[in-house]
């Protein structure tokens, strides 16, 4: 604020009477921190856990914890010595025992396949000793190095196996990462699909938004008040609602397909739903008033006579549109379209309840991997690179757009 | 020109509200699907879903968890938005940071509240819930109210200070009453987040703790009954409460403060 900034006085000029800025300064902090707390408890330290969660690799050592050591201390070179091999049957067998060992099966078996058939098959025997000769006997993988390698790299507490999975790369036996093989990895896809129909999603309505925000923003006051009474009508009512109204709308012998028949346009019911068409027209119908909204406003500040002073000195219409009237709103345009783009691009139930299988977003994989496959580590790591692809995104437009003042 | 310009935007008005207004028939149909034109009227729909367990737990936990995080987010909100009017230092980064909620995307933030809330017995619960409502309608507050400071001059507290009030008392008698139209709307910023709010939900709720959005759904993954069209017209009708609500407060806003600051040219700064 204008009336309390001036914390230092000029050089020159006796020093402010009343010494009122900095007590307040301190109170206005202190009024703020409750509100900073809940945001720092509730947000930023789950983000930071979530970025925690996308690396931790902690079955392992819960489960095989004297392996795990044994592991540890090993050089990873041929295959470890007879105590480790003990520790491991042992340990396996126990586990299993105390019915614990689910979370290890899962975590080995994304890694690789065939380890949980692996895994079974040792913690059901009971190898006599030498371990290290009986063990190979029950399986021949655990005479391959690299099996003993993957349990060592799973031994760690942490691991990149989830980031990397999460761009469609893998780790080699040796822990060095790979491309997959190509036409396995679904998440760059993925990526690609998800900001397209963003960014698309947000031209859009850029697109429709200004010459709608224009046209209200040049409306007489009674008029303009009844158009954005049309604007926060929809604004307001839940996202829900209004995918819903779609999912009703766009249904085989829904009032769509019912509405162009009886026109005569189309002799058939058409395909509606589970299409991109009806993901596309049901999200820019959700987020176009996050646009026509801060532009009225921005576009009802404007100052006419800059207009009108551009007109006198001999502008044409275009000139004016272009070089006057467009910068001015274009801080309206960036607010507007960043909050479209952040809201589409984590879209969750308009692709989901209008979208075919090739029209789920990233949100979708992300739910699905906590719901369905309990994978905490994938749906962490796919947020990571969701949220670093948001802010290159974002920071890219920020220095590439005119829109800083 | 401009009449084709207002032509476009009336029909994209229309775009936005008439599909809307095809919910409203269908939950009044007598047909047990959802087709037009309906065939007579019914109130089944509604009294579907007033005696219905599912649909009545979820409105009661909807309207629990909206009460309690706009008893959170406004008195947070409403100080944060104080302290940075009267002068907090770093205005521009404590907004950002009190911001945050609105720019991460809602399905990271409803993840990674999901996995820290788990490891403390937050998620499956209401508590969780609105600790999660909270922080993402806490923005709404703190912008709302800020933009309600600018509305007056500042310098009336700094005279009420020079004439001996004291903090809690300027506080009493003169912020929160100048204060009260855009705290009110703040509040039903906050309320309408909560109501409105899916991903969250979907994360954190079991199905002890669905609410409106989260039993919408979970109804359109099964047989599609217009027990959905009610319900969607019953929550719009809450949506559109709040929203005349808000516009009442704002009016309010304009006429009852002091002259100077109505009929003064509106301000350039940016609450951003």
């Amino acid at each position: 604020m204008a009336t309390t900034s001036n914390a230092a006085s000029p050089p020159g000029l006796p020093a402010d009477p009343v010494p009122r800025t900095r007590p307040l300064a301190r109170l206005g902090l202190l009024l703020t921190l409750p509100a900073l707390l809940l945001v720092g408890l509730a947000l930023l330290l789950p983000l930071g856990l979530n970025l925690a969660t996308a690396i931790r690799d902690p079955e392992l050592a819960a489960t095989l914890p004297r392996s795990a050591a044994l592991l540890r201390q090993w050089d990873g070179a041929g295959l470890p010595d007879e105590a480790a091999f003990a520790a491991v049957a042992d340990e396996l067998h126990t586990a299993l025992e105390d019915q614990r060992i689910g979370g290890l099966i899962a975590r080995l078996n994304f890694e690789r396949a065939g380890m949980r058939t692996l895994l079974l098959r040792t913690a059901r025997a009971t190898p006599a000793a030498p371990v290290s000769m009986a063990l190979p006997a029950i399986d021949p993988q655990w005479s391959d190095p690299a099996t003993w390698r993957l349990l060592r790299r799973a031994s760690l507490g942490i691991t990149p196996l989830y980031l990397l999975r999460a761009i469609d790369l893998d780790l080699t036996a040796d822990g060095t990462p790979i491309a997959q093989p190509a036409g396995q990895g679904v998440f760059l896809t993925l990526f690609a699909r998800s900001f397209a129909i963003a960014i698309v999603v947000t031209g859009l309505c850029v697109l429709i938004g200004y010459p709608v925000a224009h046209a209200i923003a040049g409306l007489p006051r009674a008029w303009g008040r009844t158009a954005m009474a049309f604007v926060l009508v929809p604004f307001w009512i839940s996202i829900l609602v209004r995918t819903t109204a779609w999912f009703i709308l766009l249904q085989h012998d829904g009032p769509v397909n019912a509405a162009l028949l009886a026109l005569g346009l189309i002799q058939a019911p058409a395909q509606l739903m589970f299409t991109r068409f009806a993901v596309l027209l049901a999200m820019v119908h959700v987020l176009l008033p996050f646009v026509i909204l801060p532009l009225v406003g921005t576009m009802r500040r404007i100052d006419r006579g800059l207009l009108r002073a551009a007109a006198s000195l001999g502008a044409p219409a275009w000139r004016r549109f272009a070089f006057v009237y467009l910068p001015l709103t274009l801080p309206g345009v960036g607010a507007g379209a960043l909050i479209v783009f952040m809201m589409a691009v984590g879209f969750y139930i308009t692709p989901a309840l209008l979208g075919g299988a090739g029209d789920q977003m990233v949100s979708a994989t992300i739910a699905g991997y906590v719901n369905g496959s309990l994978n905490w580590g994938m749906a962490s790591s796919i947020s990571v690179w969701l949220l670093l692809g948001c802010g290159l995104i974002v920071a890219a437009a920020y220095y590439l757009a005119p829109i800083r003042r | 020109m401009k009449t084709i310009s207002r032509l476009f935007a009336a029909l994209v008005l229309l775009f936005l509200l008439a599909p809307l207004l095809v919910v409203v028939p269908l939950s009044v149909s007598s047909a047990p699907s959802m087709t037009l034109p309906i065939p007579g009227l019914s109130w089944r729909w509604y009294e579907d879903f007033f005696t219905g367990a599912r649909w009545l737990l979820a409105a009661r936990n909807s309207l629990l968890v909206g009460t309690l995080t706009t008893l959170v987010a406004t008195p947070l909100g409403t100080l944060a938005a104080i302290g940075i009017a009267i002068g907090a230092p770093r205005a521009r980064l404590l907004l950002a940071s009190l911001c945050l909620p609105v720019v991460v995307p809602s399905v990271i933030a409803a993840l990674a509240m999901y996995l820290a809330f788990i490891r403390v017995g937050l998620a499956n619960s209401l508590a969780g819930l609105v600790l999660a409502h909270s922080v993402l309608g806490l923005p709404y507050v703190v912008l709302t109210v800020l933009a309600g400071t600018k509305q007056f001059d500042l310098a009336l507290l700094r005279a009420a200070a020079s004439l001996g009030a004291s903090r809690l008392v300027i506080l009493r008698r003169i912020l929160l009453p100048l204060l009260a139209p855009a705290i009110g709307a703040g509040a039903l910023f906050a309320f309408a987040i909560s109501f409105d709010e899916l991903i969250i939900a979907l994360f954190i709720a079991g199905p002890e703790q669905f609410t409106l959005p989260r039993q919408m759904l979970a109804s359109t993954r099964e047989f599609l009954s217009p027990t959905l069209a009610a319900a969607a017209v019953l929550v719009s009708l809450v949506s559109l409460a709040l929203l005349g609500g808000f516009a009442l407060l704002q009016r309010r806003r304009q006429i009852g403060l002091l002259p100077t600051a109505a009929s003064g040219p509106p301000r350039r700064t940016d609450p951003r």
